[in-house]
């Protein structure tokens, strides 16, 4: 007779052969070279060619999800985050046209959500979205093709809650790079020497009676009201990696007049309007995808919402550059800036202070009473 | 040295003014808002305030031994909400956010804002307060004052000085708490002021200026009101209605963490007889 207890440990038995071959690593039909990549945090990225002779590999990725209480800004706000690998955004994950991407995603028992990743990238299973679902304790191992050169986002999308767990901060980015490096649409190479990478984030913290910001003990307790003001559409904070101030002072960006910068910018829910205050755009690729020419010369250029850009600039003027999401209430009161330093050598040819400010002659519009005062 | 003695200036003009003065002490907090101290006047040393140039090239504002007219007399501590509010329910000041607690110094003022308070307190006491002039906060503050000499910009090259300055204003250290903290929080100074230099910076009514010192003359081509002075931790320079500095988009650096003030009392007959005085000795030192 079958026992209660003989048929749990068949139970048990089962569940051990079932799970045995995620012990001994995934079956490796594409007989591919292997390659793990260690992430690293925004704004910076992993190391990796630009450009490979090589041919396709799968390269092996893990994101660690966390939730966590985090300060969003200068007078001390707490808002309850959702992060791939503890970052808002998580990290960028590079790889090239024809490579396979094998993620790892897990989602440790300390957390108290499920979780799952939409790769925008990635073709099919919702982006990779239905077949990654982990709960606390949980993780599961997807494998997909970049078929696509670009920069796309990754994002939760959990049943029911998907807006809330991308807001909280659970995006990033996927570049895909072609194989043979970015062109700038007439064939010719272009190269970069650092990338930045902003992940941009609308924040909706909710307030009390006196208007001053909430704190929750838990995540799951702030959920309510958070949707209550997510459903008003107007962020209380929008920042670069996840706080005001991330990215500005003792942690402003630096480079050196004559470096070229990648820029990538990513919003996953919200449009925005990257600017580079004193520089432009040299080639941007407005919609992130590098099969399209590169626009020239820009001035401002649109991340549409759910998606990432890419501009790439070389430095020519010396001194501190913003870079801002130029919708200007949301860079100055919001949260939306960071800052470059560049050193260099300045160039007067570009621009000469011909006069500093002083009094306006006496005989033009708008000079003052002519009264100097002495002391 | 600075000769220090606390005067309860109400109490010398409560003669003139003893109705209205008890309605305001039965009113106030436990703090006492008519507590002043006075500094007789010694010469200190004083950076000017505003932006100072020599034959077109940026140069530190000078350095100046300065004297004041007359003895100050200034309050021992900041404003606090609740001597705020009292002005506010009087109609007299603009109403502005309060904290739960009162005792602690009224914030997200500004310079207006503190200049109505000034003008309604001196008519309750009949005692004349106003801001302090920045020289005179200076003096006040004693060793809390801070001379901060930015890098100055070389026009030749004004990425070197900007980058500098930038990481000068960016190193500065920011109060752990932004709340207002009660009074006293923050120590006591030399003079014996309560909490200079802690998170609350002070309106002060010194004007911005922008002045040239060639042929070793101060000449001072542009006086704009709209910009006050403002004190604490750091010394910067604020439009005159703000009433919560920030930084963000190109503006860089730390900004004071909230704005509040403490007023000062013009010299009333007693202390100009004072002042006679000190003038007297002062032209026979001469």
């Amino acid at each position: 007779m079958l026992t209660r207890r003989t048929a749990l440990m068949g139970v048990a038995i089962a569940a051990l052969i079932m799970t045995a071959p995620a012990f001994a690593g995934p079956p490796d039909d594409l007989k591919l070279p292997r390659e793990r990549v260690d992430l690293v945090a925004p704004p910076f990225v992993h190391s990796h060619e630009q450009a490979t002779t090589a041919g396709p590999k799968i390269l092996e990725f893990k994101l660690t999800i966390q939730e966590k209480q985090v300060v969003i800004d200068d007078a001390g706000t707490k808002f309850w985050s959702m992060t791939y690998n503890g970052s808002m955004p998580g990290p960028m994950m590079v790889l090239h046209e024809g490579d396979y991407m094998e993620l790892t995603l897990v989602n440790p028992e300390t957390n108290s959500m499920p979780h799952n990743i939409d790769l925008h990238a990635a073709t099919g299973g919702l982006g990779g979205g239905a077949l990654t679902k982990v709960n606390p304790g949980e993780q599961a191992v997807l494998r997909w093709k970049a078929t696509r050169p670009g920069v796309f986002i990754y994002h939760c999308a959990p049943e029911g809650m998907i807006p809330w767990h991308v807001v909280s901060g659970m995006h990033g980015t996927v570049m895909v790079l072609p194989r043979d490096g970015l062109k700038d649409g007439e064939g010719n190479k272009l190269h970069y020497d650092k990338v930045f990478y902003i992940g941009e984030n609308d924040l909706y913290v909710p307030k009390d009676d006196n208007g001053k910001y909430k704190t929750y003990e838990t995540l799951g307790e702030s959920y309510a009201d958070t949707t209550e003001v997510m459903r008003k559409l107007i962020p209380t904070h929008e920042v670069f990696e996840g706080r005001v101030g991330a990215l500005t002072g003792k942690n402003a960006l630096t480079a050196k007049v004559g470096e070229t910068v990648l820029i990538v910018h990513s919003e996953a829910n919200r449009d925005t309007r990257p600017h580079l205050i004193g520089g432009h755009g040299d080639y941007v690729w407005e919609t992130g995808k590098f099969n399209n020419p590169p626009q020239k010369d820009l001035e401002t250029w649109l991340v549409r919402g759910g998606s990432a850009g890419a501009a790439l600039y070389t430095f020519r003027e010396p001194g501190v550059y913003a870079y801002v999401n130029h919708n200007l209430i949301e860079a100055v009161e919001l949260g939306a800036t960071a800052h470059i330093k560049v050193d260099g050598k300045w160039n007067d040819d570009l621009m000469k202070q011909v006069s500093p400010p002083g009094p306006i002659p006496p005989d033009k519009v708008g000079a003052a009473e002519p009264m100097a005062v002495t002391r | 040295m600075l000769m220090l003695m606390k005067v309860k200036l109400a109490l010398v003009a409560g003669a003139l003014a003893a109705p209205v003065l008890t309605s305001v002490l039965t009113s106030a907090p436990a703090h006492d808002p008519d507590l002043t101290l006075r500094l007789s006047s010694v010469t200190f040393s004083y950076r000017a305030a505003g932006d100072f140039s020599r034959n077109g090239k940026p140069v530190a504002g000078p350095l100046r031994d300065v004297r004041l007219a007359a003895d100050l007399v200034i309050m021992e501590s900041l404003v606090t909400a609740g001597e705020y509010a009292a002005c506010a329910d009087d109609g007299a000041c603009p109403r502005v956010p309060l904290p739960d607690a009162l005792d602690v110094p009224i914030v997200g003022v500004s310079w207006h804002d503190a200049s109505a308070y000034a003008a309604w307190i001196s008519q309750r006491t009949g005692v004349m307060y106003r801001l302090p002039t920045d020289e005179e906060w200076t003096l006040a503050a004693a060793e809390k004052a801070r001379d901060e000499v930015l890098p100055l910009v070389d026009p030749a090259d004004p990425a070197q000085a900007w980058i500098a300055r930038y990481e000068a204003e960016s190193a500065r250290s920011r109060p752990n708490e932004a709340a207002p903290r009660p009074i006293g929080t923050f120590g006591t100074n030399s003079n014996g002021l309560l909490d200079i230099g802690g998170n609350v910076w002070e309106w002060t009514n010194s004007c911005f200026i922008r002045a040239s010192l060639d042929d070793g003359r101060e000449r001072i081509t542009n006086t704009n009101c709209g910009v006050r002075v403002v004190e604490g931790a750091h010394r910067t320079y604020m439009t005159d209605f703000i009433r919560d500095p920030k930084s963000g988009g190109c503006a860089t650096g730390i900004p004071p963490t909230n704005l509040g003030f403490r007023l000062v009392v013009e010299p009333s007959p007693s202390v100009v007889s004072g002042l006679a005085r000190n003038v007297t000795k002062l032209l026979r030192r001469t």
